[in-house]
């Protein structure tokens, strides 16, 4: 299932990226209705590589926001280019997903 | 020779079957997520934890672009960005959090050192941003002022 919303957009020298991923966020310090702390859960790291070379890399910690958002740009990437897009959350789980630079 | 064409030929197999997978492997290309600066709760402590002894020394050529006052503290933009030159990483601390370090940016070369996101704020208090280039730490500091924080259920 894919997590992430990328819009990428190539001027011809640099790509802007602004992407969104789809995750709560818990931070562990919320309790339930029963006073119960409800367990962490928040994406720890996220990654974008183009054509094999990272050109963005996240560690983050629970007090990014929920549906975490993060803007960057890089040198080079053209239209039609794949971005791939790799996420870890601090359970354990994993994601690749590919976008394409507008 | 005591190795039969059978075994030979298994044995170049494995080695090829090794090597494939070798290459399949994804490699470990992601900073380690740095637990212990990461869940320090004091923020002199998750510097130290990141970066080592070097203190940051306050720059103006860290910019920290971060609103004078966020109504909602569960989403409160901040950007980073610099005109220095070898940009390695960049952080945002947030300093009464209950675990200051926000967020820790890699910068590879040809990224450019400027970097916008999204935070949680507990309370009002002060975000600085590290930059480290050069193999040197500089710093900026802002205090936003949070009407709801964000860090409650």
């Amino acid at each position: 299932m894919s997590i992430m919303r990328v819009k990428a957009k190539s001027s011809g020298e640099r790509t802007d990226v602004k992407m969104m991923a789809k995750h709560i966020m818990e931070t562990g310090q919320r309790k339930d209705k029963s006073g119960n702390i409800i367990p962490a859960m928040f994406l720890s790291e996220v990654e974008v590589k183009h054509g094999g070379k990272v050109v963005f890399a996240a560690n983050l910690g629970p007090a990014v926001s929920k549906n975490p958002y993060f803007s960057f740009s890089f040198a080079g990437g053209a239209s039609g280019d794949e971005l791939e897009i790799n996420w870890k959350e601090n359970t354990g789980k994993s994601g690749s997903e590919t976008a394409s630079i507008r | 020779m005591s190795m039969n064409r059978r075994t030979l030929v298994k044995a170049v197999a494995a080695g090829g079957a090794l090597m494939g997978l070798s290459v399949l492997m994804p490699r470990a290309a992601m900073a380690a997520w740095a637990k212990e600066a990461f869940s320090a709760s004091e923020q002199s402590a998750a510097i130290k934890a990141l970066y080592g002894d070097d203190a940051p020394a306050e720059s103006a050529e860290v910019i920290l672009d971060a609103p004078d006052i966020a109504e909602n503290g569960a989403v409160v933009p901040v950007s980073v960005s610099t005109g220095l030159a070898n940009v390695e990483s960049m952080s945002i601390f947030i300093e009464n959090n209950p675990s200051p370090l926000a967020v820790q940016f890699m910068i590879p070369e040809g990224t450019q050192a400027d970097v916008s996101t999204r935070v949680r704020m507990g309370k009002t208090t002060n975000v600085t941003a590290v930059v480290k280039a050069d193999g040197k730490l500089y710093s900026a500091t802002k205090e936003v002022k949070v009407t709801i924080g964000g860090c409650g259920g």
